[in-house]
């Protein structure tokens, strides 16, 4: 079976304005509204699409983390996902842990292309994909904006700094995704109601072999530095004074 | 204990980037830190002495190979975790090279890797943004795991010139895999400054409306000697390209001046200037949240406001 395994994580919707707790040990994620992870969704659209025009037969989507992921889970099935996996856990993995959770189920799972979002946007890290690529020692085409496949390659536009690179890559392979590889579709009523009957089987880290190691540890959260607010002025002329003035011009 | 940092240069096959200069300006802030960067390029002659040349680096490890033509995470990874045993900390710039190299390093290394590192408390505790940068976090490396860091470059300024390291060339040297193979890379070479390091950016948002007028942002940048960015939103709109993205998912920038022209202030916009060192709106909105953070606000029709500006500039 031509399969592609998505990961997905669970995190705080783009649109909360987070807040810190006042003892300074954590965000505060109470009542607050959770999602799946912009990055990860465009990663399964990508998926489903490739799918679509008969170039997989079966998208599996994935994430590790504790039974509250459950409803992102539901809603990837509901975008069109054919099965889900639940490693649940109630320890915060680091992205080197839950590369070799991904690393583990590729094992079980034998996918020809691995996706995931370029980044999670709770810790910002950016490391996962990477990681599992270096783990399952196959190529990695990160930030991707386009991708083209053939039967055993994938031609990968990336969005890098300098402007747009193409990588050739041998499948399988890991790639990241960016915000401009796609739109994801909106999910439609029906679709939730088909999704809870999709298969979401759910496993330990212990099945997987996998113990994970805790290498980093958070001391403290703060609010950012920040700007004060400025003047304003009234016209070009007093602008281009204004920084004649502080020595900007 | 003393620490021996390995720093991953970041080049074009021709020049060592600025980024490059940011870390070992960053890894110099380590207590008791010996610094070490490694070049990996087709031809390293002129990059090594660039490197040489950088205060505080105390030897330059060279690696050649046809491969290293262009980055490639999968060819360079597996070269620097051969050549890490010795080091504490691996440090690589966070810009789209960086970010793409060090995680495969870390985890080449079974390692932790510490991303956008803006501040550094000691050799295991660092500070950096998560949540877009509406939070800062300070982290501790347990238990001696060796360091892979990448550095956010908006939060150093660049080592200076003046040093005088030993340059080397580096061994085991590994053959690199043939799964990987680089295919292009489109070359908005310009004679414009550079955004990533540019003093002044002159940045446009949606408020532009189209591509062509998105052109007047030029004339006034080629006044100013600036370099010129966009907003998401413009980006989006197909009015820039995507390289001059700035913001949380583009580039992250510290000019001295920045002139955003016609962005409302979306947060993960913010994220990528509030290091900036001046900042100056102009909207036709009065409440567009750009002029919270604005040091100066102009509030106008930027169409009337642009080439006037010129005007009086020229």
């Amino acid at each position: 079976m031509k399969r592609i395994l998505v990961g997905i994580k669970r995190v705080v919707d783009y649109n909360v304005r987070i807040r810190i707790k006042p003892d300074g040990s954590g965000v505060l994620t109470d009542g607050v509204k959770m999602s799946v992870n912009p990055f990860d969704e465009i990663a399964l659209e990508e998926a489903l699409r490739i799918k679509e025009r008969g170039a997989a037969e079966e998208v599996v989507v994935v994430t590790v983390g504790p039974a509250d992921c459950q409803p992102q889970l539901r809603t990837c099935l509901a975008m069109g996902a054919d099965r889900a996996l639940h490693v649940q856990t109630d320890t915060a993995l680091e992205p080197l842990a839950t590369a070799g959770v991904l690393r583990s189920l590729i094992e079980r799972e034998q996918p020809f292309l691995v996706l995931l979002g370029k980044q999670a946007i709770d810790d910002d890290n950016g490391q996962t994909g990477q990681m599992l690529a270096a783990l399952w020692d196959r190529p990695q085409a990160t930030f991707a904006s386009k991708i083209e496949l053939t039967e055993e390659k994938a031609r990968v536009t990336r969005e890098v700094d300098a402007g747009l690179e193409t990588l050739e890559i041998d499948l399988p392979a890991v790639v990241t995704v960016d915000l401009r590889l796609n739109e994801p579709r909106y999910v439609k009523l029906p679709d939730i109601m088909k999704a809870k009957k999709k298969p979401l089987e759910t496993l330990t880290l212990e099945s997987l072999g996998v113990t994970p190691r805790t290498q980093l540890k958070t001391l403290r959260h703060e609010p950012p530095a920040q700007r004060s607010k400025g003047v304003r002025v009234n016209d070009a002329a007093e602008l281009l004074a204004a920084l004649k003035q502080k020595g900007l011009l | 204990m003393s620490q021996n940092i390995l720093i991953v240069a970041e080049h074009d096959g021709r020049t060592l980037s600025v980024a490059t200069a940011k870390c070992v300006a960053c890894a110099a802030t380590v207590p008791d830190a010996a610094l070490t960067v490694v070049v990996c390029a087709a031809d390293t002659a002129t990059l090594s002495q660039q490197a040489a040349a950088l205060a505080g680096v105390g030897t330059v490890l060279t690696v050649e190979h046809p491969v290293h033509a262009h980055p490639l995470a999968a060819a360079i990874a597996p070269q620097i975790a051969a050549l890490a045993g010795p080091y504490t900390h691996v440090f690589g710039p966070s810009s789209t090279f960086g970010k793409d190299l060090m995680p495969r390093i870390a985890a080449l290394l079974k390692t932790v890797q510490v991303s956008d590192i803006m501040a550094i408390e000691s050799a295991t505790r660092f500070r950096r943004p998560i949540y877009a940068g509406n939070a800062i976090i300070t982290v501790e490396v347990l238990d001696g795991a060796q360091v892979v860091g990448t550095v956010r470059t908006a939060s150093f300024q660049p080592a200076a010139a003046g040093g005088s390291a030993r340059i080397e060339a580096a061994s085991p040297l590994i053959e690199p895999p043939s799964h990987t193979r680089f295919v292009s890379v489109s070359a908005a070479r310009s004679d414009r400054p550079d955004l990533q390091t540019a003093a002044r950016v002159v940045s446009g948002g949606r408020a532009l409306g189209s591509a062509e007028n998105f052109q007047l942002l030029y004339g006034l940048a080629d006044t100013l000697g600036a370099a010129v960015g966009a907003s998401r939103a413009a980006v989006d709109a197909g009015y820039a390209p995507n390289e001059l993205q700035v913001g949380q998912t583009g580039k992250i920038i510290a000019p001295e001046l920045y002139i955003a022209i016609g962005i409302s202030g979306a947060i993960q916009h913010l994220t990528g200037i509030k290091d900036a060192r001046t900042i100056v709106a102009i909207n036709k909105d009065p409440d567009a949240p750009i002029f919270e953070i604005a040091d100066f606000g102009l509030v106008g029709d930027l169409f009337e406001i642009v080439p006037q500006l010129q005007k009086l500039l020229g």
